[in-house]
């Protein structure tokens, strides 16, 4: 065995939370290794034990500031079991605006602020322009746009829960408030513009997707299997619904699985060097049961959109992806189609007077498990609890969109590795690639930390022998 | 030379919402940036930072990267001011405190009923955890501390414009926050 070269990429950038990657490589370059490291552990899991359970939905959401509706939504849908309530048609709908509204923070952050400098400049590009601040300078409109679409969401979610981040609105049975006329009425009239904006960011996802065609549709792309939410009609739904999975060609695995059944769907295998989790289908085992999660995977399970533009929109996506795609940069074009169907699920709800009034809570039979599932921005989240009969929280766990994705993450930065840095001098730009393989998932490193810490992201490569080669570290020259 | 005043921001121990509180001045940012340049950030592919002004730092330090990156980052900003309850006392990560950390890897690799490989990571990669979570001010010098969790964009707005006008930082009453 001759010597393996490391170079780390750490940490690494505009994805949000920490994490690194590690490259192996030998004396003539070639990749013989790549990971994906979480490198920080928080332990939410363990120290949630012993805390009220009512408390959980605000505590929870603090894994993530990116989307900490997803955990508050979560939280509260599992704990609705607990006290044994049916949420009242308004607390639903209020859920409902508060999902969408931060689908569409969520989206427009990760596509315009971190992800769009790549593929607007390209990925070896200029590193000190290749962020928001070049974007700002150079495409001034572009740059207004996504900051607009993310503060509207930012300004729903601060009317329904009280603040933009971390606020309180799901509680354990249904929400603590309506939302107020004066609110309602003025993003009603506002979100028309939205409506356009969003249209706007399909179109711009899908010319920067097939501007580079060829390079694009293989780039980093490993098939898997796909899993998400779908309604019972097969219609798309974030909120509620049934599990559906797909194999890599889109053949069905399985559907309408409960929140419940995910005990025996998934199973999760620790490895040494992160401490993020595997999670993959315990039907297929380890190696052919992992999956993808996310927009990339939603827009391809479900059978149309909900909402009249977004399905024009996911119809000419399938069009342009016969079959079922795997390219991790086709996950932005989708993820700009779930934008549009957000902007048009606020106008839906907004004209729904249940948001104004109606009842909000329901209780019943207290029962001492709960379990809810739900699509975050990042994927299907789920939360499990177990509560005693004082209250108390005995046993919580937590699968995390970003975990679900860990494998399709790990398989797509070696497989750019291989392509594109075997056998070359490897310089920032080349290990830019390996981050855009990253960024396309949106990883949330902040959530998959959540067993005890944050997620720094880092590449590292290593030569033949395990040893460092270089910390591939990039910008600081 | 610009003549801008350069800004760095990091995050260690915390969930990236100090950040997003951070843009949430909007489009505000517009008019920042024709004052501030951004050094090492999340938002950039700075790495590392060089010589800087003013440095935000989220989240306090759980392990020894966190601390290397905080000392690093201290030693190049003239100004440092620790963001939200997580960098000012700990927050919500400081949670684990009050148990030893080996039982809560533990509960997590372990013990949890869904795994099929279990055990703790150990990999020469994850940097050693520390027993406690402890807020930034521990360990390095901070001029000033923002709080809230996250403090609202509008007390970053107030602060950073004060610091830019060359005057001495106040917060308004209503943007003070603590939840
Ligand atoms: S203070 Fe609050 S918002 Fe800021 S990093 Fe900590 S938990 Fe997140």
């Amino acid at each position: 065995m001759t010597d393996l070269r490391r170079i780390a990429i750490e940490p690494l950038s505009r994805v949000e939370g920490h994490g690194k990657v590690t490259l192996l490589l030998d004396e003539a370059g070639a990749v013989h290794e790549a990971r994906l490291h979480i490198v920080e552990f928080r332990g939410f899991e363990a120290f949630i034990v012993g805390r009220p359970f009512w408390e959980v939905p605000v505590v929870v959401q603090r894994l993530c500031g990116i989307c900490p509706v997803s955990h508050n939504l979560c939280a509260a849908k599992a704990l609705d079991r607990v006290v044994g309530g049916v949420p009242p048609p308004s607390a639903v709908k209020l859920r409902r605006l508060m999902h969408s509204g931060q689908m569409l923070q969520s989206h427009a952050l990760h596509f315009f602020h971190l992800a769009s400098p790549d593929l607007l400049f390209g990925f070896d590009s200029d590193v000190s322009r290749r962020n928001l601040i070049g974007l700002v300078e150079q495409h001034p409109d572009i740059a207004k746009m996504g900051v607009h679409l993310r503060k509207f969401g930012q300004q729903v979610l601060e009317a329904v829960y009280g603040k933009r981040i971390h606020g309180t609105g799901a509680v354990p049975g249904g929400v603590n408030k309506h939302l107020a006329l004066d609110a309602r009425d003025g993003f009603l009239a506002r979100v028309p513009q939205v409506k356009t904006w969003a249209l706007e960011a399909v179109a711009l996802a899908r010319r920067l997707t097939e501007v580079n065609q060829a390079r694009h549709q293989d780039f980093g792309a490993v098939p898997s299997n796909l899993l998400g939410l779908v309604a019972a009609d097969g219609a798309l739904d974030l909120y509620d619904g049934g599990l559906r999975g797909l194999d890599a060609e889109g053949r069905l695995l399985f559907d309408g699985l409960e929140a419940v059944d995910y005990r025996s769907l998934i199973r999760e295998e620790v490895r040494p060097w992160s401490y993020m989790k595997f999670p993959y289908l315990e039907r297929l085992g380890p190696e052919a049961g992992w999956y993808k999660v996310g927009p990339l995977a939603r827009v391809q399970l479900c059978d149309r959109m909900p909402t009249p533009l977004a399905e024009a929109a996911r119809r000419e996506f399938r069009a342009a992806y016969p079959g079922v795609t795997h390219a991790p940069l086709a996950f932005h074009w989708a993820r700009m189609i779930e934008l549009l169907h957000a902007a048009e699920d606020l106008e839906r709800l907004l004209q729904d007077d249940g948001l104004l009034h109606g009842d909000l809570v329901s209780t019943g039979a207290r029962r001492r498990e709960g379990i809810g599932v739900i699509e975050a921005p990042r994927g299907t989240l789920i939360h499990h609890y177990e509560v005693g009969d004082d209250d108390l929280v005995t046993r919580c766990n937590l699968i995390v969109s970003t975990t679900n994705n860990n494998q399709a993450m790990n398989e797509a930065i070696r497989s750019v590795a291989r392509r594109y840095l075997d056998g070359h001098e490897v310089t920032e730009g080349l290990l830019n690639h390996v981050e855009v393989a990253v960024r396309a998932f949106d990883p949330c490193l902040s959530c998959a930390t959540h067993a005890m810490g944050r997620m720094p992201l880092q590449v590292t490569l290593v030569d033949a022998r395990g040893a460092v080669v270089s910390v591939g570290t990039r910008g600081s020259a | 030379m610009t003549g801008k005043v350069k800004l760095a921001t990091t995050s260690l121990a915390g969930c990236f919402g100090c950040h997003m509180s951070f843009l949430d001045i909007d489009e505000r940012i517009l008019p920042l940036l024709e004052r501030v340049t951004f050094d090492r950030s999340p938002l950039t592919d700075v790495k590392h930072a060089s010589a800087c002004d003013v440095g935000l730092v989220e989240g306090g330090v759980c392990n020894e990267d966190n601390l290397h990156v905080l000392t690093e980052f201290r030693a190049q900003c003239k100004v440092l001011v620790a963001v939200g309850a997580c960098a000012i006392n700990g927050g919500l990560p400081a949670q684990r405190n009050q148990f030893d950390v080996k039982d809560l890897l533990h509960t997590v690799y372990v013990a949890e009923p869904g795994l099929s490989r279990r055990a703790v990571p150990t990999d020469a990669e994850l940097p050693r955890l520390f027993d406690k979570v402890r807020p930034v001010h521990e360990f390095v010098q901070v001029d000033y501390f923002l709080p809230g969790c996250p403090p609202p964009a509008d007390a970053f707005w107030a602060f950073l414009t004060a610091l830019l006008d060359g005057r001495a930082p106040t917060l308004p009453r209503g943007v003070v926050r603590y939840d």
